[in-house]
């Protein structure tokens, strides 16, 4: 088995993120005048929990912080502080600076102490606390170690008082107690040893001490884990039987304690109820300490006594309902240190330790929680190890392809299609592609926890250009496979900083403009037909298009006379080398590194699109198939070679007549579909596969349309087939291919490449763009 | 000597760990996530002693104290607080509150096991 | 292992042998995954001439490397006859198209010549050692150098 406390770490972190995310989830709603109590105290509670757990594994960086941060915040929650909204921004702030410090503890990393302490000493300023150094150094960090060290658990040798003649049930027994030279301890080389280390104590019980819960017998128990003890009973105070109070406590003790032990020790044995008694504690003085101060009349009474050792439990003996525990206390007569109980004690606790403990190691450890009950709040959930489900997911993929295999062998075995084979195989794929989905749904989260990044994003890079931004967000619930929200976090980071920097205006062009002084940046995701899209907006500028054709012509991207419809201008920004940082600062538009963004998207199977109104602002759309895993296609061939166009890249298919196509230069052809012009890609030669064929009448094209509506004519020989493909990639084994998004396995058991029809488009139409019919492209 | 200890905590964390220390020595951990859920619980097993976060959702530490000071059955459980707060101030509030005594977090297990000790042997 | 290392007083390596273009050829045989029949390609777009494709290999795209075409030697005669050497290169694994297997060889490391720098030749790159069996040179390959080049776009 794997180190537990390992375990606990990781799932500590994982905890973390969850805590960080309620942590989030409550600033934003006090950001949103929400001043409920509950809501402060989420945060409160979201801090707290990451120190607590912090605390425990000595992650003292992180405990630091969360310690001032949750000062703050209970300043906030004991109403002593009214958070506006600068208070707010630098809580958001803190939290964000807690995100990594978590993340940092977890990989071993650090976060600089000048990110941390300008935004501390701000914190400190603004609730009107001072340092308070001191008490963060007293929470000191213990880690956690399972070693129990000596004499916790192994109980300190006891004298053997098994020759004592006091049985349990005997309360004959009892007087004898009295006397501590019956101790076998008190032995002369004892009393040799020890006469002046120790201590006298003198305990008196308040009736508040037993109603807290608190019982003078384990506090002599835990006395002898100290050193050698004997113990005298004071019942002088016992009142008759008819009088007595069962919820007053009418006993005091005198133990005596050889020990070479501090007094310190002592007190800390009381320390649960110190307050609740009358307690003195003295040093031993030479062996005639070691005669107990007791002589008070002990031995009259004694069957009164039987009851009022049992007086701190006196209700529950009263009552029916008395609960284990009372019972237990009631057989070993309570708080006297009667000889059989206490003998007893360590015999039990080294029985238990030797032969229960290995017991519990299995039942207990980290066997999940016991039966004792699931949370009857949210669902439940199980945690697995990504591993055991990506596991999972391939063998799915396995089983489908198994099954194309398995019906093209029916289908050339010759059975007809309504034959039970092929009924039982209809239903078989039905099945197959069932699992497949509930299996890709185990990956699946809310997009929750990448938007709440964003908003960290949107507040550091407002703040460094000093606008005022307000992130909105929407669809934070939709699900979308895990890998693919990891692997959106850079472009998406990227999209958001350049609509704060360049898509917004800054403050006076946007007063000057009637517009709101604060921007607004809205970030969506929803599901849309089988995809996930995914939309980032601005309420900026627009596109300043003119600037942008500009650059274009003058990085010599296109011809200076190029008539470029806005779409297609807008698009340039995508194009490699059409800016770099250092220019676009003074460039009202955008275009850092949307290359990247681009290849990013298009790499997870996903379009990306622009679409901008002058004054009104700029929205990026993203598209994403809903898994990385599978795809819905339609098989083709062409050259010989079969290939696979995603179904949803393609509007119709149609075979092409004479009246159709349209030769636009001497190298290239449209098709007119319905008044409009595509242009028409030979697809066998766009890939290389073949020369452009003589003459295109008669051939079979599929009609591509593209996430910015551009559309283009793809020529193939045949249509062989429409079915649902497993998703091979092709980087891991060879590299990325221009035009080919992955591969596929047939039923046949060949490979077939899928194609990435955007890409393929982009990269013919980069060669003819200017030769293409415009009136086209704008609808 | 093998307790059964009820821990309340809303952190899982500290559950797991509050799970690996008690069970490390020898007792019996049964877990709850707050006070409501620890209630629940304590309607299937009655606990030797009973260990409680203070801040919690639903039912804090507190309230769930009263809870099962309130109920006869419940009344004698000696309960630990857990808390991060520095002594004196939490020692006046956890017995107020009705607690038997309390433990500072972060728990050193040696200090856990020798604390329940203390209040239910 | 260290027993016979003892006794023979050195380490020796083995090797896979193989013949392709008309020579020999071996690999390390701790690489080799499997070795198996030709099967039809699907062709890739776009990619160096010596990568002959890609063919599924139990369910998982294996590229194949046409070796010949790689080491600049004469195409093999009829490729369906051809063997396929699964070869893996930690986080890599690629086909090796030869014409034949030969032999596992155990070669004592003090008998393996680095490759003379005299030469010219365009396979030099592609060898990292020498040795003699039979009277027979047996050039070592150098694997990482006979992958295609990844991570960039082979555009």
């Amino acid at each position: 088995m794997s180190d537990p406390m390992a375990e606990i770490r990781a799932s500590f972190f994982i905890e973390c993120e969850e805590l960080l995310e309620s942590l989030q989830d409550g600033l934003q709603l006090m950001d949103d005048g929400d001043t409920d109590p509950e809501t402060i105290n989420i945060v409160f509670r979201a801090v707290h929990s990451i120190k607590g757990g912090a605390g425990a594994f000595g992650l003292d960086d992180l405990v630091r912080f969360a310690h001032r941060f949750e000062t703050a915040m209970d300043e906030v929650r004991a109403g002593r502080f009214h958070p506006d909204g600068e208070a707010i921004r630098l809580f958001f702030a803190c939290a964000d600076i807690l995100g990594d410090l978590v993340r940092a503890a977890r990989d071993d990393d650090q976060v600089d102490d000048a990110v941390t302490g300008p935004v501390l000493e701000k914190l400190d300023k603004l609730v009107g606390l001072e340092e308070e150094e001191e008490e963060v150094l007293d929470f000191t960090p213990a880690t956690l170690s399972l070693d129990f060290g000596d004499g916790l658990l192994d109980l300190p040798d006891l004298p053997d008082l098994s020759a004592l003649p006091a049985a349990a049930s005997s309360v004959e027994g009892l007087p004898s107690l009295d006397l501590p030279a019956d101790m076998p301890a008190l032995t002369a080389e004892a009393l040799a040893e020890t006469t002046t280390k120790g201590f006298t104590v003198h305990f008196k019980p308040e009736n508040a001490l037993y109603a807290s819960g608190n019982e003078p017998l384990y506090l002599f128990r835990a006395l002898r884990d100290i050193g050698d003890i004997s113990v005298t009973c004071h019942c002088g105070d016992l009142p008759n039987l008819n009088q007595l109070d069962p919820d007053t406590g009418h006993l005091s003790w005198d133990v005596t304690v050889h020990t070479e032990e501090s007094e310190q020790s002592v007190r800390e044995v009381f320390e649960f109820v110190d307050g609740l008694c009358v307690l003195e504690i003295k040093p031993l003085t030479g062996t005639a300490a070691m005669i107990a101060p007791a002589s008070a009349p002990v031995v009259e009474k004694v069957v009164e006594k039987a009851v009022e050792t049992a007086a701190p439990e006196a209700a529950p003996i009263a009552s029916p309902q008395k609960p284990p525990v009372s019972i237990k206390m009631v057989t070993a007569p309570a708080p006297t240190p009667k000889p059989a109980p206490v003998a007893k004690l360590p015999v039990d606790s080294d029985d238990d330790t030797l032969d229960e403990a290995p017991k519990d190691e299995k039942s207990g450890s980290f066997a999940p929680i016991k039966a004792t009950g699931t949370p009857t709040q949210p669902r439940a959930t199980v945690r697995v190890d990504l591993e055991r489900i990506d596991r999972l997911v391939n063998l799915v993929g396995e089983l489908v392809i198994n099954q194309a295999m398995l019906s093209q062998s029916v289908t050339e075995a010759g059975l007809p299609p309504n034959s039970p084979v092929s009924t039982g195989l209809e239903e078989f794929l039905q099945l197959t592609r069932d699992i497949q989905e509930s299996v890709m749904m185990i990956r699946a989260q809310p997009i929750k926890s990448l938007f709440q990044r964003m908003g960290r994003i949107v507040r550091e890079s407002s703040a460094s250009v000093g606008k005022d931004v307000r992130l909105y967000t929407d669809g934070e619930n939709t699900e979308v496979d895990k890998t693919v929200i990891e692997r959106l976090a850079d472009p998406l980071t990227h999209m958001i900083r350049n609509a704060v920097d360049h898509g917004l205006e800054s403050t006076e062009k946007r007063l000057e403009r009637g517009k709101s002084r604060e921007g607004h940046v809205t970030l969506t995701a929803q599901h849309r037909s089988g995809r996930i899209v995914i939309e980032v907006s601005d309420d900026g500028a627009g596109i300043n298009r003119e600037r942008v054709k500009q650059k274009a012509i003058e990085k010599e991207l296109i011809p200076a006379d190029a008539q470029l419809s806005d779409s297609e201008i807008d698009n340039l920004l995508f194009l490699p080398g059409f800016s770099t940082a250092a220019e676009i600062s003074n460039l009202s538009g955008r275009g850092v590194g949307m290359d990247v963004v681009k290849s990013s998207i298009q790499a997870l199977g996903g379009r990306i699109s622009i679409t901008s109104h002058e004054g009104e602002g700029t929205t990026f759309s993203i598209s994403l198939p809903l898994t990385l895993a599978v795809l819905d296609g339609m098989v083709v061939r062409v050259a010989d070679e079969t290939l696979v166009v995603p179904l949803n890249a393609i509007l119709e298919t149609l075979t092409l007549t004479e009246t159709d196509l349209k030769a636009l230069g001497p190298e290239t052809h449209v098709v007119q579909i319905r008044g409009g012009f595509v242009p028409l890609l030979d697809l066998g030669a766009e890939l290389g596969y073949r020369k452009p064929q003589d003459s295109y009448v008669g051939g079979i094209v599929l009609l591509i349309g593209q996430e910015d509506g551009n559309r283009a004519a793809l020529a193939v020989d045949a249509i062989e087939d429409q079915r649902q493909v497993v998703i091979k990639g092709l980087e891991g084994s060879y590299g990325r291919i221009p035009g080919i998004a992955a591969a596929t396995i047939l039923g046949d058991g060949q490979i077939a490449l899928i194609l990435d029809p955007t890409d393929l488009v982009g990269q013919a139409s980069g060669r003819t763009r200017v030769r293409q019919p415009q009136h086209a492209l704008v609808g | 000597m093998s307790l059964e200890v009820l821990a309340v905590d809303d952190s899982r964390t500290m559950r797991d760990m509050l799970n690996l220390a008690l069970s490390s020595a020898g007792f019996t951990a049964h877990l709850a996530e707050d006070g409501v859920h620890g209630l629940e619980v304590l309607e299937d097993i009655h606990p030797d002693v009973i260990i409680t976060d203070i801040n919690m959702p639903r039912m804090d530490g507190f309230g769930f104290i009263d809870a099962v000071r309130a109920e006869a059955k419940w009344s004698r459980i000696p309960i630990l607080v857990l808390t991060t707060e520095s002594a004196d101030e939490l020692k006046a509030k956890a017995r107020a509150a009705g607690a038997t005594g309390w433990i500072v977090k972060p728990f050193d297990p040696a200090k856990l096991v020798k604390a329940l000790q203390m209040v239910a042997g | 292992m260290t027993d016979t290392e003892k006794q023979t007083g050195s380490t020796s390596i083995e090797l896979l042998s193989f013949r392709v273009g008309g020579q020999d050829y071996s690999v390390d045989i701790m690489s080799v995954r499997e070795i198996r029949g030709s099967a039809k390609a699907t062709s890739l777009p776009h990619a160096p001439f010596f990568v002959k494709g890609v063919i599924n290999l139990r369910g998982t795209v294996l590229p194949i490397i046409d070796l010949s075409a790689r080491l600049g030697l004469q195409s093999g005669e009829d490729t369906e006859r051809n063997v396929i050497i699964v070869v893996d290169l930690g986080e890599r694994t690629a086909g090796l198209m030869v014409d034949a297997v030969s032999d596992i060889l155990a070669i004592p490391s003090e008998e393996m010549q680095p490759p003379p720098d005299l030469a010219a030749d365009e396979a030099k790159t592609f060898v990292s050692a020498l040795t003699i069996v039979d009277s027979r040179m047996i050039r070592i390959l150098d694997l990482e150098a006979v992958m295609p080049p990844q991570g960039e776009e082979v555009a």
